[in-house]
């Protein structure tokens, strides 16, 4: 079985994100790119599964602009086999529908069975892609997945429905996944890793190579701005035990939240 | 006039404050508010101009197929302009899957929505809610999913009408087989729909720290226990009571930090709570900038004193 892991580059979560000077993004100078958190643990089940001789290949597949070989290199120095990296300038901006789109017509021209993807990039926290591109592969999409066993064409998985409650459910591959943290703990890359990974093809591509046109975008961002400074707050100071009645008083009559 | 389709959540046929908040914002929005619920045959109190109930054992719990096939039928329907949801695990699925197969554009967790120049424009949260942007889906209908605590709520009143809508199942909707259900370990509100938080730190230095001090000051408040991400690595609590930006992202009216530093990551997380509480020995960490109301000193001796005061209450 060959499994596809998609992969994207975001900034790194300690980032303290300025808005650029038009307003319409963020400023990209200086920023520190690592691939995005969920996406690890999508990677690690990939290995995982190669590990057990349940795979016999991890294509690493990706849309993004410049530095996206590195994270890509970063996956392969961890163990993926190979990369596809779709670097096209027409997708800058484009909604996720569009690189859903990418991804699957990738996906299906690799020809992978399983496809895992992280649950969702910290960057746009859409927690779009993943279902889309299930639907657009016709696959069954098992999203936010804390364990997933692989019996020959046959998976069961644990997802999360949200409301405290999880789900066991079963199917037939292919199938797509997206995973949460609790799903595993990504490795890291070994220096004979990062040796190796040095070797590794990465395939470029644009979305053309795919046959997918890529439209204006159907969703559109403007007006980027921080959010609202929090007014300053107080410190409450005195014994611990009038400091407790005061804050307890302050909750229920000044901030109305008891 | 083609109007709005809301997405109502209910609780075994309770409509629950999240879809009372998005019938209320669609009134606003102005045109007929249509509304579906999926899993029950109630319409009880929710004031839409017309509900539409899907029911029947294939819909009875969350079930990725036969749930969009309800939702493209009553989008069918229903010819909305847009489409209402509030943002949850369940409408993270549905919700992009009806995009794709529909070939329309979503706009995921806004906080505002408001129409300007005759086009619903919402306002979103990026970078875990270090940034936001405007934002506005040119396809018809336009998907938005809403979330949580955003919006004031309708009162709950009659619906104008409420019909039954026939929804034919194809066998690729029921790929996936759920062989089983695991229910929460605690009954407690989700952290992203919960109104009251206590969440630990580092500080509480083990798991329990955590059990000795913080379940006891949330379960006293009624409140969802929480987390930093520096006490679930440590193993304090497990993945799923994360708050920030690689957890939850939480929106509640009080939010009490206890032996939380405030990284950023964290702070992206919780930072448009209402109000916050911080309680820490370091009276130069950061989550004082944001906090309320804070109070230097040690959770071991706060954290009891609270939950006998907040028991009393």
């Amino acid at each position: 079985m060959k499994i596809g892991v998609l992969l994207k580059q975001v900034p790194a979560t300690d980032t303290r994100i300025k808005i650029n000077a038009g307003a319409d993004g963020i400023e990209s100078g200086g920023v520190k790119w690592e691939i995005n958190p969920y996406d690890e643990h999508a990677l690690e089940e990939a290995l995982k599964l190669k590990d057990a001789k349940k795979a016999k290949e991890v294509v690493i597949i990706s849309v993004g602009g410049k530095g996206n070989d590195q994270r890509i290199r970063d996956g392969l120095a961890r163990g993926a086999d190979r990369g596809v990296w779709v670097n096209d300038p027409a997708l800058e901006g484009a909604d996720s529908l569009t690189v859903a789109r990418v991804l699957a017509a990738a996906a299906k021209a690799e020809g992978v069975e399983l496809l895992l993807a992280g649950k969702q990039a910290v960057d746009g926290d859409n927690s779009q892609v993943p279902a889309m591109v299930a639907e657009l592969l016709g696959w069954p999409g098992l999203l936010v997945i804390s364990a997933l066993e692989i019996d020959g064409g046959a998976f069961k998985a644990t997802r999360d429905v949200g409301g405290g409650l999880r789900q066991v459910a079963q199917g037939q591959l292919p199938a797509l996944m997206s995973a949460d943290k609790a799903l595993n703990t990504p490795r890291y890359a070994s220096l004979p890793g990062i040796m190796k990974a040095r070797r590794k093809p990465i395939a470029k591509k644009t979305a053309g190579d795919y046959g997918v046109q890529v439209a204006a975008s159907m969703v559109s961002d403007s007006s980027w701005g921080l959010p609202p400074e929090r007014p300053a707050g107080r410190v409450l100071q005195g014994e611990p035990a009038d400091v407790v009645a005061e804050l307890v008083n302050l909750l229920r009559t000044e901030a109305k939240v008891l | 006039m083609p109007g709005i389709l809301v997405l109502a959540d209910h609780d075994a046929g309770a409509f629950k404050s999240t879809a009372l908040e998005l019938v209320g914002k669609a009134r606003e929005l102005g045109g007929p508010v249509a509304a579906l619920a999926i899993g029950t045959s109630s319409a009880e109190g929710l004031p839409a101009d017309l509900v539409l109930t899907v029911d029947g054992p294939d819909f009875a719990t969350f079930d990725s197929g036969p749930w969009l096939r309800a939702l493209q039928a009553a989008v069918a329907k229903v010819q909305p302009e847009v489409v209402l949801a509030t943002s949850s695990q369940a409408t993270k699925d549905i919700m992009p899957r009806l995009a794709a197969r529909l070939g329309i554009g979503l706009a995921s967790e806004v906080v505002e929505l408001a129409l300007k120049d005759g086009q619903v424009v919402g306002r979103r949260p990026v970078y875990a809610g270090k940034a936001l942007f405007d934002v506005t889906v040119s396809s018809s209908p336009a998907l938005f999913t809403v979330r949580p605590n955003s919006f004031p709520q309708a009162a709950a009143g009659a619906a104008g009408g409420v019909e039954a809508l026939d929804v034919v199942l194809e066998a690729a909707d029921k790929a996936v087989s759920v062989v089983e259900t695991l229910a929460p370990s605690s009954d407690v509100v989700d952290l992203t729909e919960a109104n009251l938080i206590v969440s630990g730190g580092r500080a509480v230095k083990s798991v329990e720290g955590f059990d000795a001090l913080i379940r006891p000051l949330a379960a006293a408040l009624g409140a969802t226990p929480g987390a930093s991400r520096a006490a679930v690595d440590a193993g304090f609590c497990p993945h799923t009571e994360q708050v920030g930006q690689t957890g939850k992202v939480v929106n509640p009216s009080l939010y009490i930090a206890c032996g939380i530093s405030g990284a950023i990551q964290h702070l992206a997380g919780m930072r448009t709570s209402k109000v916050i509480v911080a309680i820490n020995k370091d009276a130069d960490a950061p989550i004082f900038q944001f906090a309320t109301y804070g109070i230097v000193g040690d959770i071991n001796t706060y954290c009891p004193m609270l939950t006998e005061q907040f028991k009393a209450l």
